[in-house]
């Protein structure tokens, strides 16, 4: 899939979690839509949270489970009455299982405009290396 | 395909029971994806961006999400009382050698133009974007505004 430079955005709803463990706190939980790519030295993943404030995002590593949580607060005022409502709002939750590969010390995020993007760098040993055949 | 609504249906006029229908019809949309796998998805149902358009006594507020998009590349202006916001998402090819695993987040053109139930103050409308949530507060025209009138008691 290549992607091409004008062409018109394709919609996608937000996806709604299906209840794997049940929420102590009621509220919808959506599923951020996320790119992962790799490259030889790092995965790289790139997740969609617009309304996530730094502060509320937390990013935890449990043995191989990568889990990314974003609390998002109501922009609404209180005196404020719906006119039309199109979108609702709330927690972001995505679990990876990553491979031993990781160098999990050295994971780096950033978020930025919404957009979460992670490195995941992988460790050095499982880095290909060329070895140069050298002629007597 | 071009996702434009010229006029917004339902109407503003009628504001909650059309609004339940909205969001059940978006939520029947996605039972449809999940047991069909999208084929009776329409295009109709394809805007982008969703907003949510609040109101109090002196100005409305329009909210979306766009993750990703800088304000600089939004293409926001007001007339009246229609609102019209266009612009293009751009996600950057990654440079050299990249495998991808997973793919879903989209990229593209967009525009979209939506009716306000009143007037406008044009010339103080403000719009900022910050953590990929654009939030536009645009001011009542003051014709538009409501009025309290006080009952005298002679």
């Amino acid at each position: 899939m290549t992607e091409t430079e004008g062409k018109t955005l394709q919609t996608k709803e937000k996806m709604t979690l299906g209840a794997a463990a049940e929420q102590t706190k009621p509220g919808i939980v959506f599923t951020p839509a996320v790119d992962i790519f790799e490259t030889e030295k790092e995965l790289t993943l790139l997740a969609d949270m617009p309304g996530v404030k730094s502060d509320n995002l937390t990013i935890g590593l449990n043995k191989n489970v990568l889990t990314m949580t974003g609390e998002v607060e109501a922009p609404e005022d209180e005196n404020e009455t719906d006119v039309i409502r199109e979108y609702e709002t709330g927690k972001y939750f995505r679990e990876f299982t990553l491979s031993n590969e990781i160098d999990q010390t050295r994971i780096d995020a950033v978020l930025k405009d919404g957009v979460l993007r992670l490195t995941l760098p992988k460790v050095e040993e499982v880095t290909p290396r060329k070895i140069a055949v050298k002629t007597a | 395909m071009i996702f434009r609504r010229v006029s917004n249906w339902p109407a503003f006029y009628w504001r909650t029971p059309f609004g339940d229908l909205e969001r059940l019809k978006r939520q029947m949309d996605l039972i449809n994806e999940g047991l069909l796998g999208g084929t009776l998805r329409e295009p109709s149902a394809g805007v982008f961006p969703l907003m949510n358009v609040t109101e109090d006594k002196d100005n409305y507020y329009v909210r979306a999400e766009l993750p990703g998009i800088k304000s600089e590349e939004l293409d926001i202006s007001v007339t009246g009382d229609t609102l019209s916001i266009a612009g293009e998402r751009k996600i950057s090819e990654e440079k050299g050698d990249v495998k991808y695993h997973r793919r879903e987040r989209e990229a593209g053109k967009f525009s979209r133009i939506l009716n306000l139930p009143s007037q406008i103050n044009t010339a103080k409308v403000d719009a900022k974007c910050a953590d990929g949530l654009l939030s536009i507060v645009m001011p009542k025209a003051e014709t538009a505004k409501q009025k309290q009138i006080v009952v005298k008691s002679s």
